[in-house]
């Protein structure tokens, strides 16, 4: 009987287990290639060059053109999902009724729930015909549709993250400014959301994060082509477009365009772990601060 | 006095502003779907259900395309059920709260923001090429069942905690043992909740795209798969095929394959909310 509660604790311990050997796979696997690439390739000629053309006959492996593309469309996003989804986390904390909350809550997480693959499809079929309207110059792939697709993708994510940062603030802060006479605007803008702000950068961060990791969208709507610019008008490619055109194709294994896939999936990975290490960080030592 | 007045003014203008920007979102979402339904409703047919991909665009159809998503869930399902419950066990029930647990906390949450395309290299690396899986069934339910597993862990242990206390030390009392309790208490107790969970994470992995195409989905697949070593494509891979050819023809399939999905993961989020619901009301009794 004993030897059988033993078992199924080591059991179960295995299967925790399971998460720290798929780190532990996820830094080797993406080290142990990338090494391979930078024997070739020296690491300043990588994160320094401005052309991005291992495909090539002239080969060139500067990961400026995919970085600069990575983060025009990211800054779009966030561009978008910022500001309405702060807007909604006043409004469903401050101003909302509640059965208003009710409707509106699981209405927004529908938006995180449609795969990214239809995200792609909407940008480069709807968006960016519609903002040809506009923009007449804008080219059929380009930065500027899948960024401003992607931050609608991303509202309910800053929107429920700020909510929480919100809703952590002391009623006691929200009375005090009603009774110095505050409108229940100045409340919000002037109390909460400076009382939240910890929170609010956490939502930022973990949202920009996200949208530096987004693959099928600017896949789909970006274009293939790395050009070193921050121009939203013109095709682009991304880090993660660029891992998904090498593996649409049939790369062989053990050559250098298998392995630039590798070295830029440690670029992203590397990125994306330090915005998730300083947004943990935050919040650990601001998390108590009303406690 | 006219300061206030703007001041008022203001106040009044953001519960209309909070309101149109709650909405925007699913506003513009639902015009969205409307015309991907308006544009793939006439290729959606029986045929289209049970007929292969092919090079005219007419005579395609996504019948390897859902055989293969249904296969890869199947699979990623039975990976990463008892391995996600397991783990979510584990941390809830056995974990102390020493350094130990709290590293293995910090690692899944961790874990839950990498990107999906980091899986998918972490699958090439490790099932396809390492371990020799190929471009396979089951090379890719491994990748998707990693990528799911914290979101798993992560609605076990909330389910687990809203279980009470009482639930716990009424059946130690009556000598049951660690386990005993877990098994006949306290599991039957969060079963509702854990469902939800591994439902919702499921559903996020029936349009994942990304990491499957990174172990080698984008290939023409002409047959269903028979076993979980065949090669195979999935709908969210099928669709994003179709949108990247430049005729006219290909862009209704995928139109017409995007509502099939799209179905697929309204009706699997439905049963999840529905769930939640009933659990949520028996917890609170």
């Amino acid at each position: 009987m004993n030897i059988k509660e033993k078992i199924i604790e080591k059991v179960l311990a295995f299967c925790a287990l399971v998460t720290i050997l798929t780190t532990v796979g996820i830094i080797g696997v993406l080290l142990f290639e990338a090494i391979g690439f930078f024997r070739e390739v020296s690491i300043v000629d990588f994160l320094t060059g401005t052309e991005w053309t291992p495909l090539f006959a002239e080969k060139n492996y500067g990961i400026l053109p995919l970085v600069s593309g990575t983060l025009l469309t990211t800054f779009i996003a966030i561009a978008v999902a910022l500001p309405l989804g702060l807007t909604i986390a006043v409004y469903l904390n401050e101003y909302a009724p509640r059965r208003y909350r009710k409707v509106l809550k699981p209405l927004l997480e529908v938006l995180a729930v449609v795969p990214t693959v239809v995200y792609g499809f909407f940008a480069l079929m709807i968006v960016t015909p519609f903002l040809k309207l506009f923009v007449p110059d804008l080219a059929g792939f380009n930065a500027l549709s899948p960024g401003i697709v992607m931050g609608i993708m991303i509202i309910p994510f800053v929107s429920s993250l700020s909510e929480d940062a919100l809703a952590a603030v002391p009623n006691s802060l929200r009375q005090a400014s009603y009774g110095m006479g505050s409108t229940r605007f100045q409340t919000a803008f002037r109390v909460m959301v400076p009382a939240a702000s910890s929170g609010i950068m956490v939502s930022i961060i973990l949202a920009l994060s996200r949208a530096i990791g987004e693959t099928m969208i600017v896949a789909i709507a970006a274009g293939q082509t790395p050009v070193f610019t921050f121009d939203p008008t013109v095709p682009i490619e991304t880090i993660t477009s660029y891992i998904v055109k090498v593996s649409s194709g049939d790369v062989p294994q053990g050559t250098i365009a298998y392995q630039t896939i590798f070295a830029a999936g440690l670029t992203l990975f590397v990125v994306t772990f330090i915005l998730n290490s300083i947004s943990f960080w935050i919040k650990n030592r601001y998390q108590d601060k009303y406690e | 006095m006219n300061r206030a007045k703007i001041n008022r003014l203001k106040d009044k203008a953001f519960k209309y502003v909070g309101l149109f920007a709650s909405v925007v979102g699913i506003v513009i979402l639902s015009i969205f779907i409307g015309f991907v339904i308006y544009m793939g409703v006439e290729r959606l047919s029986w045929d289209f259900l049970v007929k292969l991909p092919s090079r005219i665009a007419a005579n395609s159809g996504i019948y390897s395309a859902w055989m293969g998503t249904v296969w890869i869930m199947v699979f990623t399902t039975l990976i990463s059920f008892p391995l996600g419950v397991g783990a979510g066990i584990y941390l809830e029930e056995y974990g102390n709260k020493n350094r130990w647990s709290s590293f293995l906390e910090i690692n899944i949450s961790n874990l839950a923001s990498v990107p999906s395309i980091i899986y998918g290299l972490l699958g090439l690396g490790l099932f396809v090429r390492m371990m020799h899986l190929g471009n396979s069934i089951l090379a890719g339910a491994l990748t998707l069942s990693l990528l799911i597993l914290p979101i798993i862990i992560v609605s076990t242990r909330e389910a687990i905690k809203a279980v009470p206390n009482s639930i716990r030390d009424a059946s130690n009392a009556l000598g049951a043992s660690k386990w005993q309790t877990i098994w006949h208490q306290v599991l039957p107790a969060s079963f509702g909740g854990i469902l939800t969970g591994v439902i919702l994470a499921l559903s996020r992995a029936v349009g994942e795209t990304a990491p499957l195409i990174v172990v080698g989905a984008l290939v023409y697949v002409p047959f269903a798969p028979q076993s979980p070593l065949d090669e195979f494509t999935v709908l969210p891979v099928q669709i994003f095929n179709w949108v990247t050819r430049p005729q006219q023809e290909f862009i209704i399939n995928a139109a017409a394959a995007i509502i099939v999905l799209l179905g697929i993961t309204f009706i699997m989020n439905g049963i999840a909310v529905y769930l939640r619901n009933k659990w949520q009301n028996k917890m609170q009794l």
